[in-house]
């Protein structure tokens, strides 16, 4: 046996040991976030503020005078990345509840697994079929996509548009919201004359913009969470100068609006108020605690805006923690607990769950945002 | 707000026609610019560089970078050649000291060397999105043709890229280096007994080929924006028309470009966007079966090739 045999040996029986010693007075909460590869910019700022979150809580003495202990696993956006590292958080750490993930297929992915353990999952994604139908254990903190859609519909009709051109992109995002609008158009007086899938790492978009120009549209829906979205929007600009052009909300993260430049101007989209929190009414149920998130992530990260990603992340935190604080480290109570929270004032909105909606937003999570002079604003009604 | 206008009142057929050709241009004259750079390795050591790719992103992104303290010229300039000495690095320190390397060899070591620069890039500069600003106008400026609209960056790429066609089939043909440089490819054993020092030949090529990365990479940064990731999706398409042109020549590669930027753009005109990328593989897996050589490329000369 050679002295790292031993060495390891040791440290194991000490450590089984210590390990429930531990676990008495901390609560393990796992998350599984995109924090590098192609969603990182939804995945770093969520890891980020679960790491601040966390920190902040246990230093005030943790929650009901348990630690929060974090274990934050990168999924790098991968579904079978998630699976694994859910399958490790469920049956090695025993985790009371998983954060994440932040994607919409690495949720799915897993949520049979959640619901099966009986481990609450919080997600960060977006898509509906999330919660729909309802799984006991399963709960997400992004706005709707269906919302989205709707909110998009109203405001062309307040700007008498009725005939309208989509991009989406080739990804579970583009895809999810092509369906919603072409299902939900009908039903609010908009025509869909042509929908174009394009691919996410695209270069140019000059020809797809302009099949959608010629068929005589009145407005474009570009709907997309890529770098391409920017592309797509600098090209309709620069082959039909004036139709107004719709974002869904991922556009929602100001480094697009800098890639589209000049082009971004005017550009209308719903998103979660976080992004335009200083110019909000003093009224706004929300104010105040976006801006003490902006300030804390702000100031703790230095040099980096804040975003809506990392607010779901903020969230799912928040719901989970008061929840405990409520019911106690019960999966059961805290389960309860969430179900019935009502009127939870978070970052993406006021939450109102319910057995059977596990989002508890409505399409008032979302405002009407446009971009002037390169930056997020409320939209004029 | 009242009725909103559209501003193509009246696209008649042949004006659309047009614009799909102008699309096609802007396709092709990226796909071109990035294709070019894959003929100058290949005119020396007679491989394909998958590198290439990040020649150009390594070129956006520095030149982004320098930007923000230097004027434009000045700071692709500076891009330029800072890619072009890690172009020669690589060639250095990864393939310099190989004896006799075999085309696959070489090959898998280049696409080593992209995985190992692109990693480097999201350390660097992280992933987020930059660009360069337009040279003339900006995002939303178009000059119009009688109802066709074009943004003026395409008509730089476009020039650009006429000029340093021009001035490669010039060096190539015309210069004692450059028929040096593409001796080595012919036989470089038989370069070496004539003298030219190849290993020096070689490195050359990765010095010139890394400039014309970049150089492509600052040109099309407006129009693509430039990320640590677009290399590859870049150097795919360009590979794709160095391959339906012929290999190691740089004005079949601009030829070939055009010819798949349009018909890419046209097939968007006629069927769903979802088939632009499907058409433009089934075009290089039939050029790769039927005329290995490309559209302008010799058939018995490619058959005494290696690769």
């Amino acid at each position: 046996m050679s002295i790292f045999t031993r060495l390891a040996a040791a440290l194991t029986i000490v450590a089984a040991f210590i390990a429930p010693a531990m676990a008495a007075d901390t609560i393990k909460v796992g998350a599984i976030l995109a924090v590098t590869g192609p969603a990182s910019f939804l995945g770093a700022p969520e890891a980020k503020t679960l790491e601040m979150l966390a920190a902040d809580i246990n230093a005030k003495g943790g929650v009901g005078g348990k630690k929060i202990e974090l274990i934050i696993k990168d999924s790098q956006a991968s579904p079978e990345k998630a699976i694994s590292f859910a399958k490790q958080l469920i049956e090695e750490e025993k985790v009371f509840a998983i954060i994440g993930p932040s994607t919409s297929g690495e949720t799915m992915a897993i949520k049979n697994l959640a619901e099966e353990s009986k481990t609450l999952l919080l997600s960060c994604a977006a898509a509906e079929v999330i919660v729909k139908p309802v799984a006991k254990y399963v709960f997400k903190t992004p706005q709707m996509d269906r919302d989205a859609v709707i909110r998009i519909f109203e405001q062309m009709k307040k700007m008498n548009i009725s005939k309208i051109g989509v991009l989406s992109s080739n990804t579970g995002f583009g895809k999810a919201g092509k369906e919603q609008i072409e299902k939900l158009a009908p039903e609010h007086g908009i025509q869909v004359l042509v929908s174009e899938v394009y691919d996410k790492a695209a270069t140019d978009l000059t020809a797809e913009v302009t099949k959608v120009s010629a068929a005589k549209v009145q407005g474009i829906i570009n709907w997309s969470i890529e770098p391409a979205q920017s592309i797509c929007i600098k090209n309709a600009r620069q082959v039909c100068s004036t139709v107004p052009v719709f974002q869904s909300h991922g556009f929602g993260n100001i480094q697009y609006v800098k890639a589209a430049g000049a082009a971004a101007d005017g550009v209308i989209f719903p998103a979660g108020r976080l992004l335009v929190a200083d110019s909000l009414s003093d009224k706004n149920p929300q104010k105040s605690i976006l801006l003490s998130y902006k300030k804390a992530y702000e100031a703790k990260y230095a040099g980096e805006d804040v975003s809506t990603f990392g607010g779901h992340a903020y969230d799912a935190f928040m719901i989970l923690t008061k929840a405990i604080k409520e019911a106690g480290a019960d999966k059961e109570k805290v389960r309860t607990a969430i179900e019935n929270m009502k009127g939870f004032v978070g970052t993406g909105g006021v939450f109102n769950f319910s057995a059977e909606d596990h989002n508890g937003l409505d399409k008032n999570a979302f405002e009407m945002l446009t971009v002037k002079d390169g930056k997020f604003v409320v939209l004029d009604k | 707000m009242t009725d909103t206008p559209c501003c193509v009142p009246e696209w008649r057929l042949i004006e659309l026609f047009f614009q799909y050709l102008v699309a096609g241009l802007t396709y092709g004259t990226i796909y071109a610019i990035v294709g070019i750079g894959f003929n100058i390795i290949y005119n020396t050591t007679g491989i394909i560089n998958f590198a290439q790719g990040e020649f150009v992103m390594l070129g956006g992104m520095t030149a982004v970078t320098l930007h923000a303290f230097l004027p434009l010229p000045l700071a692709i300039l500076g891009a330029v050649l800072i890619t072009m000495a890690v172009g020669g690095l690589i060639e250095i320190v990864f393939i310099r000291w190989l004896v006799k390397p075999s085309v696959l060899r070489m090959i898998i070591i280049t696409i080593g060397i992209s995985i190992l620069v692109r990693e480097a890039a999201l350390m660097l500069w992280g992933e987020g999105v930059r660009s360069l600003p337009y040279f003339t106008g900006n995002e939303i400026s178009a000059l119009s043709f009688g109802g066709v609209r074009v943004s003026p960056q395409v008509l730089w790429s476009l020039g650009v890229c006429a000029i340093v066609v021009v001035l490669l089939n010039l060096f190539f043909k015309f210069t004692m280096l450059g028929r040096e440089m593409r001796a080595c490819a012919t036989n470089r054993d038989a370069a070496t007994l004539c003298g030219i020092p190849t290993r020096n030949m070689i490195t050359l090529s990765f010095v010139l080929s890394a400039g014309i990365g970049a150089l492509a990479g600052c040109v099309v940064s407006p129009i693509t924006q430039t990320q640590y990731a677009i290399g590859s999706g870049l150097a795919i398409k360009g590979f794709t028309v160095a391959i339906l042109g012929g290999l190691g020549n740089s004005m079949a590669a601009v030829a070939a470009g055009f010819i798949l930027g349009i018909l890419e753009s046209f097939s968007i005109w006629v069927m769903p966007t979802a088939y632009k990328d499907a058409i433009s593989i089934s075009i290089l897996l039939a050029m790769l079966f039927l005329r290995p050589s490309g559209l302008f490329g010799n058939r018995e000369a490619f058959k005494l090739k290696d690769f």
